[in-house]
């Protein structure tokens, strides 16, 4: 590379507080980025990658340090720099573009006014010129309306358009470098290709460099020149995109890239009869419908999987075959016999039938009881259980989520990992010996590694206990790993039902196209192929 | 690279404090500021002068030992008061009866406020509209002017005082108690009791009320202050604890007139007022301080 | 805009229904009274005669349901009825009393209030250093202090005057800074942040503690007699001297309400500084005071609408006590006076005054906020 270096960090050291303690989070990070390249960062959470993008600004959040090591942008030391110093470089040749763009922008103010803001403060243009400029670029990524969409105030455009438009508002100085802190986490995978390609383009179009933040190989791969893996504060490994992804050298990176590649155990070929029948089921909060006439079927021993992006409605379904919205009209059917609409009016054994797992497992348990008395309370209330074989029982479905009893029986949730949390959550749920199990958005919340691990003790349970699944999620990767059948769902409706393999393989409803287009791949070219593809 | 990297992360046990709760107490205790090592001081002198003050207090409550408005002297260290009653008793006998009055009346509303937020916040529907309106309007009538309403309806006794000032209050509790419970009751833990067919009596004190406790505690130290306030005002007012009754409050008024020769003694039950709240209010700032910086 | 004017109308509609419910709950507290008024006025010594006499005089004998009607209608005609005791028209007696208050509670509103946003302000700016410290433990003393000591304690320096020594007392506070100096020094020097700063406010308190003990310096207060502990005023007392004679009602009342407002003012402006969109404005390189004023400012008026509203309800309530040590004309010393005497319709007629002004002015804050919301100015 024959582009000059812009950013040089050595051996960056940052401490947080916790309580009385500074604990390290970047443990002595090297790292070197060239005028116009793209830098990827990925990492699972707590690795520090948001972090080390914030340092490359100079900036700290509240409650941490930085407590050693070099930050040198073009030359100037940032470590210890004045506040005025740091300001005159901040949005002027160091941007920065957050995750939400909904909570970055200020409700108070329209978005060119924000714009301006930047170019004014640090005299680089006045109001009329640096409207001019929004105009262009709010055009460049391709802003619908790019002339009176600046006139808008944040809460009146779609989390999509304020992502691009926040990516505009990076570029208003011209930066050299911009730090994109997990850009499309927050957007469903159609709103995020659209607003991948924005990015690409006028980073490209601008040559500005960039540090590109995310916990997404495959967004990474599109965007960036080159990679850096990180875990738990520290540098796992630093290749050329296209090397990382074909020949990764450390195991923790080839443990990532091999995430993608759990399948369920195939499932006999028979036809078994249905558990759940959801039949043209119609639910409303108040007045607003949100399930329109939705009919689909759970099989003994088979994974349903209702995909969908937000608002599509497949956490209602949910709450309607539980009971916790009983439906206007339709009926939920179990085993040929129809469920009272209200989980309230339901008979012990078909509350005992139907359980749940949740997206978050933070919430899911209740802070203050034990791993014991959280499996013993539903093991007790449905299998009336006590005394030692209650003991017994609790200390089986430990074992059943491979967690050794002695060590788990007396933690308090705040004492588990988030998987542990979440395989206790799935532990409570066969406490009830059901029939169906609804995972809503289970491994949303983990990190990959974490999650795959889920996924396969759900498979193992499936085939030990013969559990019918109905798996909710948003992830077509989850979905190609678990699923027998796959609804797919948009606003309300069923798009599409059946088999994976049919829903999987062309001709797909242009919707399931669309939905199955946006997800990216692995492969640094999926988003210039994509995006020719669509014209 | 020390970490073992395999899809079976989960089984490893995290390392877990050993430390007892109290050990962990004693640790943030001792990096307490110093205004929380003198309020945990001067409340423990409070709470002895609570329990013994027949025995501490050199003369009897309400018995006239001498002149009245005697200066202060070696048998006397405060003087006497108007009727010739040693002040000094008299200040510590006030201490028993204003905040045993003061904690008995916090109780009450936080019994009867506490239990109705976390019902209204547990069943919502019909009883928390009802219950949250009635509050509104309790709440859109300012404390003090409630209180003085209804102690002129009543009449002014002691037992008036406490379920009165008990009744302005609870809708106080309440409005916290729901709120905290409201944050509690979203959980996908009291759903999947409630989904489990579980009762309301269970789910309200297994889990809802386990997970109230730590706000509730603080918000307890605080309503406290705001009731020993509120009565200490009335009985300054001549409408709060009756005479002859020792109370700092009424000591103040009965008092008062010695201001205008520059004697500071009827100072002094204010300031025992002033002492004891600031104290509370210190410890409650710091509980709340400490228990935000362990979320984090 | 439509949205807007709807959202508002509403909030007002509320506040009339309030009110109309406050009126009725402090009409019909006075049926839970054991007996009725004529049995409270006459007292032990009622006939049934007599008794039945004064029933039909007060129109007792009507049901509540039309009494209360008619306590209304008279109400909004600006007729308060009766004093119970001395049978004068309520309103003549409240009218110039409300005045008087409302004199002192604006007094001491326009020093407070601005005294209070500006600490708030500040204090949220500069947080977890010494001066948000110092101002966070002096205003959390001065919220638990009971307003009759402040008052006091003014009185006793400002108007009755006694000479005193300062050395004592100073050396003992001298004694705290120190302890508190002294951890902060050893904590400094293991983080290796010792300021000269540190050393010489060390030394200045050594100092006074040590002026304690041997008294060097000649540190005495001397009286000052200077304004009347007494708030005597008449309807024709000029304005100058109504100004001087309620200067220390208003300072007892500034004192603790300052605090008060300045630790709400804290609280919200913390909040708002900690939400995304000012972390974003800082890392576009905006200026401190800009993102005061430009970025948190336009976001802070409703919170800040609410605590100047809370502190002007808390002015209400507080003037009943102050009114009290001062012997301040106002409404709130009829009122004490009223339930004393339990004379009931004056009681009545001065909370349903409280009331209002609490209910109103909860309202009108409630107003402000809607219009001044970003979402609401510019709907989709």
């Amino acid at each position: 590379m024959a582009e000059p270096i812009l950013l040089e960090m050595r051996g960056v050291k940052i401490e947080g507080q916790t309580g009385p303690d500074w604990l390290p989070i970047i443990k002595g990070v090297d790292l070197t980025l060239r005028k116009g390249e793209v830098l990827g960062l990925i990492g699972e959470s707590g690795a520090g990658k948001s972090t080390l993008g914030l340092a490359a600004m100079g900036y700290k959040r509240g409650g941490c340090r930085i407590s050693g090591g070099s930050i040198k942008f073009d030359g100037q030391e940032l470590v210890g720099a004045t506040r005025n110093d740091l300001r005159a470089l901040r949005g002027r040749r160091i941007a920065y573009v957050a995750q939400s763009a909904a909570a970055s922008f200020n409700p108070a103010h329209n978005l060119i006014d924000q714009f301006s803001e930047g170019p004014m403060i640090h005299g680089l243009a006045d109001r009329s010129t640096s409207q001019a400029e929004a105009v262009a670029l709010y055009d460049a990524v391709q802003l619908p309306e790019p002339r009176t969409i600046g006139f808008r105030y944040p809460h009146q455009v779609s989390g999509g358009q304020l992502q691009r438009a926040m990516t505009a508002m990076a570029m208003a100085c011209k930066p050299d470098l911009i730090v994109f802190d997990e850009p499309t986490t927050a957007l469903d995978v159609t709103t995020q290709i659209e607003v991948l390609a924005a990015i690409r383009k006028a980073v490209s179009e601008l040559g500005t460099a960039a540090i590109y933040i995310t916990h997404d190989l495959a967004v990474v791969a599109q965007m960036a020149d080159r990679i850096m893996v990180l875990r738990y504060g520290n540098l796992v490994e630093e290749a050329d995109t296209r090397r990382m992804l074909s020949a990764p050298q450390e195991a923790y990176t080839k443990s990532l890239w091999s995430v993608r590649t759990f399948e369920a155990t195939p499932k006999p070929a028979s036809d078994p009869a249905p558990l759940l029948q959801v039949e043209n089921v119609t639910a409303a909060y108040g007045d607003l419908t949100v399930l329109h006439d939705i009919s689909t079927k759970v099989q003994t021993g088979r994974t349903v999987a209702v995909v969908g992006e937000s608002g599509s409605g497949k956490s209602t379904l949910a709450r309607a075959i539980t009971g916790l919205l009983p439906p206007k009209q339709g009926r939920i059917v179990m085993d040929g016999k129809a469920l009272a609409p209200d989980f309230r009016r339901r008979g012990k054994d078909d509350l005992r039938a139907i359980q749940m797992i949740y997206q978050i497992p933070d919430t899911a348990l209740n802070p203050r009881q034990t791993v014991a008395q959280i499996l013993a309370r539903p093991a007790r209330f449905f299998t009336g259980l006590s005394g030692k074989a209650l003991q017994d029982r609790v200390d089986d479905l430990l074992a059943l989520i491979d967690l050794e009893p002695g060590v788990f029986r007396s933690r308090l949730p705040g004492e588990l990992s988030g998987g542990q949390k979440q395989r206790i959550g799935i532990a409570r749920a066969l406490a009830a010996e059901p029939r169906l199990i609804i995972c809503d958005e289970v491994t949303s919340a983990l990190d990959q590694l974490v999650a795959e691990g889920i996924l396969r003790l759900l498979d193992r349970l499936q085939q030990e206990l013969d559990l019918s699944y109905l798996f909710i999620t948003h992830d077509l990767a989850t979905v190609r790993a678990v699923a027998d059948s796959v609804v797919v769902m948009q606003y309300g409706k069923v798009v599409e039902d059946g088999p994976k393999a049919q829903v999987f393989s062309p001709p797909h409803d242009p919707y399931t196209e669309l939905l199955l287009s946006s997800v990216p791949d692995m492969d640094p070219d999926w988003l210039t192929r994509t995006l020719e593809a669509r014209g | 690279m020390s970490d073992p990297i395999d899809t079976m992360v989960d089984q490893a046990p995290l390392p877990i404090d050993t430390e007892t709760k109290l050990r962990r107490f004693w640790r943030l205790l001792k990096a307490a500021p110093l205004s929380v090592w003198f309020s945990l001081v001067v409340l423990a002198c409070y709470a002895v002068l609570v329990v013994f003050a027949g025995v501490i207090a050199p003369f009897p409550e309400t018995e006239i030992v001498a002149g009245s408005f005697l200066p202060a002297s070696a048998e006397h260290p405060m003087g006497t008061d108007a009727l010739g009653r040693d002040f000094l008793s008299r200040m510590i006998y006030a201490a028993q009866n204003t905040v045993l009055i003061a904690i008995v009346t916090t109780l009450i509303s936080f019994t009867i406020g506490g239990f109705l937020g976390l019902l209204a916040a547990t069943l919502g529907g019909w009883l928390d509209q009802g219950l949250g309106r009635a509050v509104d309007v309790l709440m859109a009538i300012p404390p003090l002017i409630f209180a003085l309403l209804l102690l002129s309806i009543f009449g002014t006794s002691t037992l008036n005082l406490i379920l009165i000032i008990a009744l302005v209050d609870a809708t106080r509790v309440f409005r916290m108690a729901r709120a905290v419970a409201m944050g509690v009751v979203v959980m996908e833990y009291v759903e999947a009791a409630l989904l489990r067919g579980e009762g309301l009596l269970w789910t309200v004190t297994r889990e809802v009320l386990p997970n109230t406790i730590a706000p509730l505690m603080a918000e307890f130290g605080l309503r406290f202050c705001f009731v020993f306030l509120t009565i200490s005002a009335l009985s300054f007012l001549g409408l709060g604890i009756q005479p002859p009754a020792a109370d700092w409050g009424t000591m103040v008024r009965e008092n008062a007139a010695l201001i205008s020769f520059g004697e500071m003694t009827p100072l002094y039950p204010a300031a025992a007022i002033g002492l004891l709240t600031i104290c509370v209010n210190f410890i409650v700032d710091w509980l709340l301080k400490i228990s935000s910086g362990l979320k984090e | 805009m439509n949205s807007l004017l709807r959202l508002a109308g509403t909030r007002l509609f509320y506040g009339i229904i309030t009110l109309v419910v406050v009126s009725i709950v402090i009409f019909f507290a006075v049926e839970l009274l054991p007996g009725d008024v004529a049995q409270q006025i006459l007292g032990r010594d009622a006939t049934p005669e007599t008794l039945a006499a004064l029933r039909e005089r007060l129109g007792l004998n009507d049901p509540a349901i039309l009494r209360y009607l008619s306590w209304l209608r008279g109400i909004v005609q600006g007729d308060l009825g009766a004093s119970l005791v001395t049978g004068q028209p309520i309103g003549d007696l409240v009218i110039g009393r409300l005045g008087n208050t409302l004199f002192l509670a604006a007094f001491a509103a326009i020093v407070a209030i601005p005294l209070a946003l500006f600490l708030g302000v500040m204090a949220a700016l500069y947080r977890d250093t010494w001066f948000d410290r110092t101002i966070n433990t002096v205003t959390l003393a001065a919220i638990s202090l009971p307003e009759f000591f402040i008052a006091y304690i003014l009185v006793l320096f400002f108007s009755i005057g006694f000479s005193f020594q300062m050395s004592g007392p100073l050396a003992v506070i001298a004694a705290f800074v120190l302890l508190a100096l002294l951890r902060g020094i050893l904590q400094a020097r293991k983080t290796g942040e010792t300021s000269g700063i540190q050393l010489v406010i060390a030394a200045v308190f050594l100092l006074i503690l040590l002026n304690g003990y041997f008294r060097f310096l000649p540190l005495t207060t001397e009286p000052m007699r200077v304004l009347p502990s007494l708030s005597r005023m008449s309807e024709d007392t000029d304005f100058g001297e109504r100004i001087f004679n309620s200067i220390l009602p208003m300072l007892t009342l500034v004192l603790v309400t300052t605090a008060y407002t300045m630790r709400m003012t804290r609280a919200n402006i913390v909040n708002i500084l900690a939400a995304p969109y000012i972390e974003m404005a800082t890392l576009k390189g905006v200026p401190p005071a800009r993102i005061i004023f430009w970025h948190a400012l336009p976001n802070a008026w409703a919170p800040i609408i609410n605590v100047v509203a809370l502190t002007l309800a808390y002015l209400i309530t507080g003037v009943v006590v102050v009114e009290a040590v001062f012997v301040y004309p106002g409404l709130g010393q009829l009122l004490v006076d009223s339930v004393a005497k339990r004379d009931i319709t004056m009681v009545q007629a001065c909370c349903l005054i409280f009331a209002a002004a609490y209910v109103l002015l909860n309202m009108m804050a409630d107003v402000f906020a809607i219009a001044t919301n970003p979402r609401l100015l510019h709907p989709k």
